[in-house]
């Protein structure tokens, strides 16, 4: 095997100063009963060529945007990746490194880390950003535990408009901790409704949870459930599931949001049908300590020179075991990696381009699919780069039309809204040209007859 | 002696926030081809204050120089103990990237995916063999992940029949994840002091019926084979309770023997250190679940079946703990580790358990009569030495930093608590006896500076472009970001 090099020379000498007779007797200490007596049921080893053929004929059976026109979202986003990124992650200096214990040879994943950390500050609005989490929804998910320690409530109000699987995620990670999580509904603007809102809040409450821009595309007025939060002392999380967004839009933090989750896959990262992602955390600076994760500090070393450490880590696991403010250890390093080097190409022009982008291309096509027979818009909420649709003949009976023709239309809603049938959830990002908007409006009104 | 280690030149390099200059881009778009849009002035921010303004050319040299200080396993020897820091394929990375697995959208329907879902299923089936567990799940993101899967699962289990038990039972020796994670799953923890392996007895002493689990990691971080493990299991289910698998070490025992067949009820894989998968300098990593019959109801949703010739996503389970994370699992780090299995076999997987701990045992020769072995048991997969013997005033953290100047990424250091100042080497199958050699003779040597010359170790590292840095600075007044 081309990945072990030891030599039947090598072998016989090591063993004879390991003092043992033969390979078996290194696993001595296994008692026989335990002992596997039959070589493992696995396909026969492939060379490389093989292998690849192989892996090839799995990646023929997948549908991509380039297989189909694509307006799928919903939480994974089909943007531009610029070469740049996989050119420098493949740099092994980085992807073959761990977690940077050892600061003096891992200066460069420390400062590109610290780079990264400053980047989602920047974005959101907010002072302090760990060096990543897994996903936006466990991220969503931590953000809640951490409001609940820092106000040491247990009560949780989550809008029933944040991501589906977010608002899952957490009920997993709150299952058993004594916690109260209670859905606020959404109104006829596919906000998250104030006065429903105003009802179930109450000084028991830890948080409000929303999306920004939430399930729905719909952009949330963080600034008004700010300030119901913060009338009860609770906590408002900003769950930002479409970061691309906040090139556009008001910062969560500028609006008043204490902490931000998120989902950074949308910064360079592929779709790789759902991971790895990218969780990205932020919260303001009195918070920090009790902040999950790993954080990347400024210091110098002996010699005053700029360097770059892990710090205060007596949050975390490994130090603080069972009172850390997480168990997370390994994290998306490499993902907030990508993160970086895409925000640094993009730049300040960049990320407003592209933002601009998806806002005018969705709202031209909102525009041709409102002016369809059969076809509105429910919702009044401004968007930005996704929208619902409802379709007279049924949201499934429409899509699969669609999918007849190459087109994967967008996300049917029932799965997670079961008074829902009708409706769908239409993505559009800088990756649709006019020419792809105008062959799903034509491909929807096709089927009308 | 000969030694990797080196200087070369070293380029300096700024944040990248200090080559900004206005104007300066390093994107491209097409133009806009349809009519601009707004939103109303209320909703759209400023400029994102303090994002760089630099070209394509900037970022390139900036991210090249920062990797030129980093030590990566293609670098050279990385005996980071526990973390099973082997070789990463590159066919494995050419994999990841054919773009009809890194293209597709999570929500692809069912019926365009089977490619993605027919691999999901396969390697499902290839880890429950390697563990002898009768049912995996992929979905957890890293191991710690994994953890908090299979324990919520063990504790969905006990409400399941009407058991309230508080305790979760954790040797001395654990990973500070493994507590972390009984808390999060709401228990109390209740340590068990092991004498290098954990013995029936403690257990049986320690175990009553509010005990939910005993989280045990085998072979342990002290490298040892925890010998009564079936005995142990046997005490905790007569109990009523369950058993956790840390999977972390699972290297040492890829066909040779199963931890689904010593009794463990659950167990996390860790892909990014038993199957090849990079690092990455911190994650991404992928830590799947195996599980015995009995907990099978409760997996997270969704679990990919086959049905028929083709495979779904199933959600409908009405025992399962619910999901971990938004959509099926770190695909791209599935694809790898596929990739890895399909690549060693049967054989090959065995052959590199069998060289792993061999390398780990030649290190143990040759050093034992040098460094202080304060458990004489078999070694497997790693050793556990530590500073008792070392003169001159010299400490583990002080080798670490030595290690660094000879060209070696040092082991984990002070690691696992129960050994003061312990020194944690894990060669892993992938690095050859010259390699090993080199390494023992730097260690050697570097036991003989510390009684000798103890200062090149206290200023140690002196070849690095940092030296060593304040850590308690950083920690009293946090900056955490680039401040302009």
């Amino acid at each position: 095997m081309r990945y072990i090099p030891h030599t039947d020379e090598d072998i016989r000498e090591m063993l004879q100063a390991v003092g043992v007779e033969s390979v078996d007797d290194l696993f001595s200490e296994v008692p026989s009963a335990l002992r596997l007596d039959r070589p493992l049921d696995l396909p026969q080893p492939l060379a490389e060529g093989p292998l690849l053929k192989e892996l090839e004929r799995l990646a023929a059976g997948n549908a991509t945007a380039s297989s189909h026109l694509s307006f799928l979202g919903g939480g994974a986003y089909n943007h531009f990746i610029p070469a740049v990124v996989d050119h420098l992650i493949s740099r092994s200096e980085f992807y073959t490194a761990y977690t940077p214990y050892q600061p003096e040879i891992s200066q460069g994943t420390l400062q590109a880390i610290f780079e990264y950390q400053s980047l989602i500050c920047q974005l959101t609005g907010l002072d302090a950003a760990n060096a990543s989490m897994y996903d936006g929804a466990s991220a969503c998910a931590e953000a809640v535990m951490m409001a609940a320690r820092a106000t040491r409530r247990r009560k949780v109000l989550i809008s029933r408009a944040l991501h589906p699987e977010y608002r899952q995620t957490v009920a997993s990670y709150c299952r058993y901790l004594r916690m109260d999580l209670v859905e606020v509904a959404f109104g006829g603007d596919g906000a998250t409704d104030p006065d429903d809102l105003a009802r179930l809040i109450d000084d028991e409450t830890a948080a409000v949870v929303a999306g920004y821009p939430n399930y729905f595309g719909v952009i949330e007025d963080l600034a008004a459930l700010a300030s119901v939060a913060h009338g009860e002392g609770a906590l408002l999380v900003a769950a930002v599931a479409e970061p691309i967004a906040l090139g556009l839009l008001k910062s969560p933090g500028e609006l008043g949001a204490d902490i931000v989750a998120g989902e950074g896959q949308s910064f360079g990262i592929p779709l790789a049908y759902g991971g790895p992602y990218l969780g990205f955390f932020a919260a303001r600076q009195k918070a920090v300590r009790s902040m999950p994760g790993r954080l990347v500090g400024e210091t110098v070393d002996r010699d005053d020179r700029r360097g770059f450490v892990l710090t205060l880590a007596t949050r975390e696991q490994h130090i603080r075991r069972e009172k850390a403010t997480s168990n997370i250890c390994s994290n998306e390093g490499l993902c907030a990696l990508m993160a970086a080097i895409y925000l640094c190409l993009m730049g300040k022009a960049g990320i407003r381009e592209v933002a601009e982008q998806n806002l005018a291309k969705a709202e031209y096509a909102k525009g041709r699919i409102a002016a369809l027979e059969g076809f509105s818009l429910p919702f009044a909420g401004p968007t930005f780069n996704e929208f619902v649709v409802e379709a007279a003949e049924g949201a499934a009976a429409v899509l699969s039309r669609l999918e007849e023709r190459k087109i994967l239309g967008g996300l049917a809603l029932d799965r997670h809204f079961e008074e829902m049938p009708k409706q769908f959830l239409v993505c559009v990002t800088e990756q649709n040209s006019r020419e792809e908007i105008d062959a799903l409006a034509e491909a929807l009104a096709g089927g009308k007859r | 002696m000969k030694t990797p280690g080196c200087t070369g030149l070293v380029l300096d390099e700024k944040l990248i926030f200090e080559h900004s200059d206005p104007g300066r881009k390093g994107y491209s778009l097409p133009e806009l081809d349809v009519p601009k849009a707004a939103l109303p002035s209320s909703l759209v921010r400023d400029e994102v204050s303090g994002f760089p303004e630099v070209s394509e050319v900037d970022v390139v040299r900036h991210f090249t120089r920062l990797s030129t200080w980093n030590y990566g396993v293609d670098s050279g020897f990385y005996p980071l103990g526990s973390c099973t820091m082997k070789y990463n394929p590159k066919v494995n990375e050419v994999a990841a990237r054919l773009p009809g697995l890194a293209n597709v959208h999570p929500e692809t329907p069912e019926r365009l995916c089977q490619g993605a879902l027919a691999l999901m299923y396969e390697l499902q089936g290839a880890l429950a063999e390697i563990s002898g567990f009768s049912a995996v799940t992929l979905q957890p993101a890293a191991g710690a992940h994994g953890e908090l899967t299979g324990m919520l699962m063990i504790r969905a289990f006990h409400e399941a029949r009407g058991r309230s038990r508080r305790k979760v039972l954790i040797p001395d020796t654990a990973h500070g994840t493994n507590p972390a994670t009984a808390a999060l799953c709401g228990y109390e923890v209740v340590p068990v002091s092991s004498d290098g392996v954990l013995g029936a007895d403690a257990v049986a002493a320690a175990m009553d019926e509010d005990v939910a689990a005993l989280m045990v990691t085998n072979p342990n971080t002290l490298g040892l084979f925890e010998s009564q493990i079936r005995e142990v299991c046997d005490i905790v289910h007569a109990k009523g309770g369950l058993v956790y698998c840390d999977g972390a070490n699972l290297n040492a025992l890829m066909g040779i023997a199963r931890p689904g067949d010593m009794g463990l009820d659950v167990m996390h894989f860790n892909l990014h250190k038993t199957f090849s998968t990079p690092h990455g300098g911190g994650g991404p990593g992928s830590g799947p679940v195996g599980v015995s019959d009995e907990l099978v109801p409760f997996l997270p949703v969704p679990v990919v079946v086959r049905e028929g010739e083709g495979f779904r996503l199933e959600y409908d389970r009405s025992h399962s703990i619910g999901r971990m994370r938004a959509f099926h699992g770190n695909f791209g780090i599935l694809v790898r580790a596929y990739a890895y299995i399909r690549s060693m076999g049967a054989a090959g997987l065995r052959h590199a358990s069998e060289m792993a701990v061999l390398n780990a045992n030649y290190i143990r020769a040759r050093l034992e009569g040098t460094y202080h072995l304060p458990y004489p048991a078999r070694s497997l997969h790693e050793v556990v030495f530590s500073d008792r013997d070392l003169q001159g005033g010299c400490h583990t953290l002080d080798v670490a930093k030595r290690l660094i100047d000879y060209g070696y990424h040092p082991p984990t250091v002070y690691f696992p608590l129960v050994v003061k100042g312990a020194i944690m080497i894990e060669p892993t199958e992938t690095e050859s006896k010259e390699i090993l050699d080199e390494f023992c003779d730097a260690m050697i040597a570097i036991a003989g500076e510390a009684a000798e010359q103890p200062e090149l170790l206290h200023e140690a590292p002196v070849r690095t472009r940092t030296r060593r840095l304040d850590e308690t600075r950083a920690a009293r007044k946090p900056r955490l970001k680039w401040k302009g």
